[in-house]
């Protein structure tokens, strides 16, 4: 992996903060946004520049639920877990989730193909219960629509596999 | 664009907008909310785009992507003027109808109406619906008629006009006069007052002070962020001349991607039109905002948590006091407001404290925006006066409950509220009658519950929420609520025994009178609110090991009914751990109660609807 763009997140929060150090959690969150995740190379890089102890470092990324220390599949599924949603039967969209894909939440598929997280909410609670692939929302989920949504998923996979090859 | 240094050139500004708004032949408002996104409204746009490109006519067409338009429930829609015409539930393939008869042809397309439930009529515009016409639209106003990235559509709207009256016309002293008189309160908590809070900013001596919108919150932040920016901007430039602060920040939920991109948008609008940036209005006055995204942490609202999240730490609260009025943001005096409050400022400048506290109740006065989901017709984000009641709420604006089922309760004030049940629904709603009813306004959401939700397990829900969430600084909140988490587990698992009631509520007394924050001050409310209410519930699930509502898992069995079962083995086929039982065209099926995991297969594969759920234990 290459860990040159951590240098240009820091150098560029570096150039417009105001306050003496450059604030962190932002940077973390550009490089999250640039690997999927925080690799630990990242975090060394990050914390020897800005002068901040590994453990706290680790502390803050450890506290926020946005933060990921572990990469994530092609397909990364988020599930929303917000009252709307629960009441609306999110809980049995996540565990239908976790039987299809046999990852728990916060696993990834051992062929990386998908990742399954958990939110707090999604901000949409009118179409509860909600999940979002790969930054895309889909509202008022329902078990059928989950297993129409992996069958496209899968489809699109063969579709490309067809185009690469062809 | 250049800079706009005085109140006559912004006049200019907005008349100029104003005559190019009124030279379209058509506009289509297509509402770009998160919610109609998740509809597949994108899809829908796309095709609009497409269709639009192709067409030769010498007609000039808007196609406006404009904020949330509240409806969520009927998304994808559009408003199309000059015919005020919303259309609903919009599918790729009505793009070419839309096109063809309405825009081309001025024809109207029935199909498209929308249809209140269980009743015949459509209605074409959306001034005649219930779920329009009772609301009282205020901040609301603007979101579904201007394109969020556009700050034209703003400044066409009358937009900066109060920022510019305001440095003109007022001294910061009389700022906060006019909000202090207006009785605005916050909107994101306890209803702090926020003229009293702008005040005590206000005389602390500094050379640098901030100012802090909270965005950290649910639907209604983020449709107000993501479908009008530029009216919290400049409620918050207003807010920051009057208690002489030079920065601020404005901490958005990173799960909000179009709010964190539409503010951005909207910051380098307002700093090259010169409303953000140095001597603003040529008023000498400097100021400048920033956005961060909250990186998820639920106590990270907190006001203490908040501004230590800024500062790049966790986002753990403290003490208060200090408050942060006194010593906020890396030590410099600090005021905070949600959304929701500083939208209405650029109001109350420009209509005054007096318009503005003749709506409302006495002592809450203004609008209040909520976040209306859960079991009921209408879905969607409301604007409506203080005092109305809950039941004009879930019955006149909402349509009430689906499939005529029996309303339970509603859920007001988020995690940190607590349960309002039936035979309080002609509660006046504003933050003291809420108070009174043991919940709280929070940031407006509103959850409605109907037969078929299980308060003890709402219970539980907010708790297992509320254990994940506790920062773990404070033992009264660490260790209490996973104690109390852990009862409610015991009585939905069957376990529970006739003291865990008294148990409960004394941990949650606890819990709630020696917690440090406002977070853990409150997490006992979901527990205690729903104890004093549904106490029935919590004792069904102990003494009759039964969960009526059919949610707890471990209180309830699936069942095939042996007169309505055919023998066809589609269940069987269907079950996913086998614990199904019989041979086709044989006796009927049944199911091995212990294998069961309740995933609801089964049912859904029963062409005979021969399966049940059933409260209670199976005895086997």
């Amino acid at each position: 992996m290459d860990f040159k763009k951590v240098d240009e997140i820091i150098a560029r929060h570096r150039g417009k903060a105001e306050e003496k150090i450059p604030p962190l959690i932002p940077i973390l969150q550009d490089i999250q946004d640039e690997y999927g995740w925080l690799p630990e190379q990242a975090f060394v890089k990050t914390s020897r520049q800005l002068d901040i102890p590994l453990v706290n470092l680790y502390g803050v990324a450890t506290f926020y639920n946005e933060f990921r220390l572990k990469p994530i599949g092609n397909y990364h599924i988020s599930v929303c877990m917000g009252t709307a949603c629960h009441v609306q039967g999110a809980p049995r969209i996540l565990s239908e989730l976790e039987r299809k894909l046999e990852i728990a939440d916060g696993e990834i598929t051992p062929d990386e193909k998908y990742s399954l997280e958990t939110s707090s909410c999604f901000g949409c609670c009118a179409i509860a219960p909600a999940i979002m692939v790969n930054g895309e929302y889909h509202g008022k989920m329902d078990k059928k629509k989950v297993d129409e949504l992996l069958e496209n998923i899968e489809q699109e996979k063969e579709d490309e596999k067809v185009k690469q090859n062809g | 664009m250049a800079k706009i240094n005085t109140a006559e050139e912004l006049e200019k500004l907005k008349e100029e907008y104003r005559q190019k708004d009124e030279e379209w032949d058509c506009v289509i408002n297509f509402c770009g909310g998160t919610a109609c996104q998740g509809s597949g409204a994108q899809k829908v746009l796309n095709a609009l785009k497409n269709k639009l490109a192709d067409i030769e006519d010498n007609m000039d067409i808007e196609l406006r992507v404009t904020g949330c338009h509240g409806f969520c429930e009927q998304g994808p829609l559009a408003v199309i003027q000059p015919q005020d015409l919303l259309y609903v539930n919009i599918t790729e393939d009505d793009v070419e109808q839309i096109i063809e008869k309405t825009v081309l042809n001025n024809e109207e397309i029935e199909d498209l109406f929308y249809n209140e439930a269980e009743k015949e009529d459509k209605i074409k515009s959306d001034k005649e619906i219930p779920f329009y016409k009772n609301q009282e639209r205020i901040v609301f106003e603007n979101n579904g008629v201007i394109d969020a990235t556009s700050v034209e559509d703003y400044i066409a709207e009358g937009g900066y006009s109060a920022l510019s009256r305001a440095l003109s016309e007022f001294t910061p002293r009389e700022v906060i006069e006019e909000v202090k008189e207006s009785g605005l309160k916050g909107r994101g908590g306890a209803g702090f007052p926020a003229g009293v809070k702008w005040e005590i900013c206000y005389d602390r001596e500094a050379d640098l002070k901030y100012i802090i919108c909270n965005a950290y919150e649910g639907d209604l932040g983020r449709s107000l962020l993501e479908g009008n920016p530029h009216l919290i901007i400049e409620g918050m430039i207003i807010g920051g001349y009057a208690i002489g602060a030079s920065r601020g920040f404005i901490y958005v939920r990173t799960e909000y991607p179009i709010a964190v991109d539409h503010t951005h948008r909207a910051l380098d609008q307002a700093r090259e039109l010169g409303f953000l940036g140095e001597d603003i209005f040529g008023s000498g006055f400097d100021f400048d905002l920033e956005v961060r995204r909250g990186a998820g942490a639920f106590v990270a609202g907190e006001e203490t948590a908040l501004m230590h999240s800024i500062e790049g730490k966790r986002g753990m609260p403290t003490q208060r006091p200090p408050f942060p009025a006194e010593r906020g943001l890396w030590g410099n005096p600090t005021n905070i407001n949600n959304v929701e409050t500083w939208a209405n400022v650029p109001y109350i400048i420009n209509r005054g404290a007096e318009w503005f506290s003749s709506i409302g109740t006495e002592n809450s006065t203004g609008t209040k925006v909520f976040s209306l989901v859960g079991k009921i017709n209408n879905t969607g984000l409301i604007e409506v006066p203080m005092g109305i009641t809950l039941r004009e709420i879930i019955f006149d604006i909402g349509g009430g409950i689906p499939e005529g089922k029996e309303f339970k309760a509603v859920q007001t004030g988020g995690p940190s509220g607590g349960c309002i049940p039936a035979e309080l629904l002609d509660l006046e709603v504003d933050f003291e009658k809420l108070e009174e009813a043991n919940s709280m306004m929070g940031s407006g959401g509103m959850v409605v519950m109907d037969e078929d939700t299980c308060m003890v397990d709402v219970a539980k829900y907010f708790m297992q929420f509320l254990e994940d969430e506790s920062c773990g600084k404070c033992p009264p909140c660490r260790v209490g609520v996973p104690k109390m988490l852990e009862i409610l587990d015991r009585i939905t698992n069957g376990n529970g025994g006739p003291e865990d009631l008294e148990k409960l509520a004394d941990l949650g007394d606890t819990v709630k009178n020696s917690s440090l924050c406002g977070l853990g001050q409150t997490a006992a409310n979901p527990v205690l609110s729903t104890l004093e209410h549904f106490k029935n519930e919590y004792e069904e699930h102990i003494n009759d090991k039964a969960c009526q509502a059919l949610v707890c898992e471990d209180l309830l069995y699936y069942n095939i009914i042996e007169e309505e079962c055919r023998s066809c083995d589609q269940c069987k086929q269907a079950c996913p751990v086998d614990t199904i039982v019989g041979t086709p065209g044989e006796d009927p099926y049944y199911i091995v109660d212990e294998g069961c995991i309740r995933c609801g297969s089964c049912i859904e594969a029963c062409p005979f609807d021969a399966i049940e759920m059933k409260p209670g234990q199976k005895e086997n």
